[in-house]
């Protein structure tokens, strides 16, 4: 039987592992991990790429996946109606590959930032985001250096909507919310398409009540559900 | 023929350069008072094979633009010599 998820493994990724068994736990469904010359389109309905740090962040961050052989076969695969969520270096490869609007630059205090932030859920026209509620505040932990998150003057308006942004515990989003300097605190995106999902932050990381509040489990639900509605 | 390409990258304008601005405060910690406007990028030199400076040019201007650069953030500019 065909998976459910499929998470694309590029070297240098090291959630990899996390993001599978996390998904498995929340949903009882399988991910499988897939080495990226090995994913091909609809492999599972829901594509993964995970956080890490893909080809040693040599370069940008994301930048030598984003134009590898995987991302044509990914590119397939949201064409064909296929799923995709990108997390952490996963957000930062759909943002170098153009499947999402913007860049990342390095957090504004230069630090490696690795603690628990506040979320507020913005949209939730995306299949991923269905079991959550607009204006929600969820905690999720982040990990990065490249968090700054940098909108695209280019990007056709409507191509895009903002997903998550850090806030405060009640879900004021201002300056003191804002952990690395991103752009009006964005910290997730979705496309117009709403099947492309990506956020800096690891839901795989708080995905059960072991590690805290357990919100990452429901994105993985929520994914799942899609995954039964639309592939 | 070969050509030496060296392509500077520099964050835009305007655009966060938390490095630039770290540089400059150590600057400014040193004495030079003077300094301001500080970026922190990246220089690549590559050696590529091609019939004149210009085809050398138009080819490092298109690997700028398809990896070496990420036109949201950065600038780029390239000094060819033979």
């Amino acid at each position: 039987m065909r998976p459910a998820a499929a998470v694309i493994v590029f070297p240098g990724s090291n959630c990899d592992r996390d993001v599978a068994q996390a998904f498995r736990a929340a949903t009882g469904q399988e991910a499988v991990l897939v080495w990226h010359t090995d994913f091909r389109p609809l492999a599972a309905p829901l594509a993964i790429l995970p956080g890490g740090f893909s080809y040693g962040d040599y370069l940008r961050a994301g930048a030598i996946a984003a134009r590898s052989p995987a991302l044509a076969a990914l590119r397939e695969h949201h064409r064909s109606g296929g799923l995709v969520l990108g997390i952490c270096n996963g957000f930062q490869i759909l943002t170098e590959a153009g499947l999402l609007p913007g860049a990342f630059a390095p957090n504004r205090c230069l630090h490696f930032l690795s603690r628990d932030v506040f979320l507020r859920v913005e949209s939730t026209e995306t299949p991923f985001l269905a079991d959550l509620s607009p204006g929600e505040v969820i905690d999720l932990p982040i990990a990065h250096a490249e968090g700054a998150y940098q909108p695209d003057p280019r990007a056709e308006p409507g191509s895009w909507r903002v997903a998550f942004r850090y806030c405060r515990p009640d879900g004021r989003v201002d300056a003191r919310a804002n952990p690395n300097g991103a752009v009006d605190n964005v910290a997730g995106l979705v496309d117009r398409s709403g099947r492309i999902l990506g956020l800096m932050p690891h839901p795989e990381r708080n995905a059960s009540a072991e590690s805290g509040s357990g919100h990452g489990g429901r994105l993985f639900r929520s994914a799942l559900r899609a995954v039964d509605q639309h592939v | 023929m070969t050509f030496q390409l060296e392509v500077e990258i520099l964050p835009k304008a305007g655009m966060l350069d938390p490095q630039g601005d770290a540089v400059e405060r150590s600057l400014k910690a040193l004495g030079f008072a003077q300094v301001h406007t500080v970026r922190v990028g990246r220089l690549i030199s590559l050696a590529l094979e091609a019939d004149t400076e210009d085809e050398a040019r138009a080819l490092g201007a298109e690997m700028a633009e398809a990896l070496l650069a990420n036109p949201v953030m950065e600038t780029f500019r390239l000094e060819v010599s033979g």
